[in-house]
């Protein structure tokens, strides 16, 4: 326990540099995955048949494969043609294509919940199709997709840790150095990393519930089902 | 003579191998209540789709006052805004209050100002009888008010033509009452009426004519005294004779 006190008391300021990139890395990849995946989903259900395809291979391809990979290409791939990200640009990129991947599940199954029937209606009144699904049916979907995609800023944040592969300065990579100082306890490191990581999840969640709460309209998450 | 609102001329409708509609023609004119029965599954709600242009038919011709509005050219957004529809499952938008409901077309499609969609959306809830319920959400309102607030809903657009397609065969039996009510009002108005409906009631008292379908047909067509005391088919005084009986119709005649 001494360990644990007097190792976390003198590296605080670099623990919580780590835990800083990490909370950027995983909002700018969360930004960017919802910029992909909401149009991706609204495609993917909406489009015609080539466009479906194109965001369903898009979808495919990024949740089929391992992010690690994903990263690599990114960051040692890209440069191959001409496009030469910086670490962080690196990260960002991976993770946002990654996490817009799983996000346009998320909002594909919202906007599949709402169903056809609220769509009928707004063109029953003369709404175009676009004015339909920004009027009627996104505004729905985004309040059902909440508590499903509620695990997607969990779990990005926690696999954005595979920055450390790029030696981004996030939360595992500042855990790395040290251990490389402390290489006779390891394991403290570890932990005191993982419970940064465990304050970040239970943060997150509390805050998600906050927004769903304040967004709650009566009987909506009964009567779309 | 009363203007031609809606002619449908030779309508077919063909579902995977079922042909729903078989060549269906009417005419419905300006005022006129026509309530069209016939056992479910005789393409009467695909009829009112192919109205709206919901569902596009196969072939045929469908005019909205003069505009052959199955013209390929034709903005079926445009043409929607001009017919009302009502559906059997009330479809109201539940993320939005029932002002909102209403109001939302006004804003959106008809391009109105919030004040003006407002006054008209409140103007519109109090006809049907729900001025005061224009904050609550459609899970706070029991089935014949969301009902009331899809009608207000379609209301609000000034339309030509509106279409009920069973208003009230999703309802509780005593909440049908408050729907059939509010339709009255608006055939006394004059709204220019479709209604496909079980409520033989309300085709007797209120429907300046009954079609009677069945397999993709027209059987028959008619006032409705003609229809119930004098009908020309077996088959439509067979029809009839039962819904009476199922809907609780006390007419000895019926």
């Amino acid at each position: 326990m001494d360990d644990w006190i007097s190792l976390l008391g003198s590296h605080l300021p670099e623990f919580f540099q780590g835990f800083k990139i990490t909370i950027r890395i995983t909002l700018v990849g969360l930004g960017i995955g919802a910029a992909l995946g909401l149009p991706a989903a609204v495609l993917r259900v909406y489009g015609g048949k080539w466009i479906r395809t194109i965001a369903l291979a898009y979808i495919e391809l990024f949740r089929g494969t391992p992010i690690l990979a994903q990263l690599f290409l990114v960051y040692y791939g890209l440069p191959d043609m001409g496009i030469i990200l910086p670490r962080m640009g690196a990260a960002y990129l991976a993770l946002g294509l990654n996490s817009g991947a799983y996000q346009a599940e998320y909002f594909r199954g919202a906007i599949q919940a709402i169903g056809g029937g609220q769509m009928m209606a707004a063109r029953s009144i003369g709404m175009s199709r676009i004015k339909a699904i920004r009027h009627i049916i996104l505004p729905q979907a985004l309040r059902l997709v909440i508590p499903p995609w509620s695990n997607e800023p969990i779990s990005l944040m926690k696999a954005s840790a595979v920055v450390y592969l790029i030696a981004v300065p996030d939360l595992m990579t500042k855990g790395k150095q040290l251990i490389a100082q402390y290489y006779y306890s390891p394991i403290v490191v570890y932990l005191i990393v993982a419970v940064f990581y465990l304050v970040l999840v239970l943060s997150l969640t509390w805050i998600l519930n906050r927004v769903r709460t304040r967004l709650e309209i009566p009987g909506l998450d009964v009567e779309t089902r | 003579m009363a203007e031609t609102i809606v002619r449908v001329e030779d309508l077919h409708k063909v579902y995977g191998e079922t042909e729903v509609l078989k060549g269906i023609s009417f005419d419905v004119k300006e005022k006129d209540n026509v309530v069209v029965i016939g056992p479910s599954g005789t393409g009467k709600s695909t009829l009112l789709r192919c109205i709206n242009l919901l569902t596009k038919a196969d072939s045929g011709k469908i005019w909205l006052d003069d505009q052959d509005i199955t013209d390929p050219e034709v903005n079926e957004d445009e043409v929607r805004q001009h017919i009302g529809m009502v559906f059997q499952d009330f479809l109201l938008f539940n993320h939005l209050t029932a002002l909102k409901n209403v109001e939302i077309g006004l804003t959106k499609v008809l391009g109105k100002t919030e004040g003006e969609a407002r006054e008209k959306a409140l103007h519109e809830l109090e006809r049907v009888g729900l001025g005061d319920k224009a904050d609550l959400y459609p899970g706070q309102l029991s089935g014949g008010q969301k009902q009331r607030v899809a009608i207000a809903r379609s209301l609000a657009m000034n339309p030509r033509v509106m279409l009920f397609d069973e208003p009230t065969s999703a309802l509780d039996p005593e909440l049908i009452g408050e729907v059939l009510e509010v339709m009255k009002k608006l055939a006394l108005e004059g709204m220019t009426m479709i209604v496909v409906t079980h409520e033989i009631g309300f085709a007797k008292e209120v429907s300046d004519r009954i079609i009677f379908m069945e397999g993709g047909v027209i059987v028959e067509e008619g006032p409705p005294a003609e229809l119930f005391y004098s009908p020309k088919h077996e088959r439509t005084s067979e029809f009839l004779w039962k819904i009476t009986e199922l809907y609780g119709e006390h007419d000895k005649n019926g």
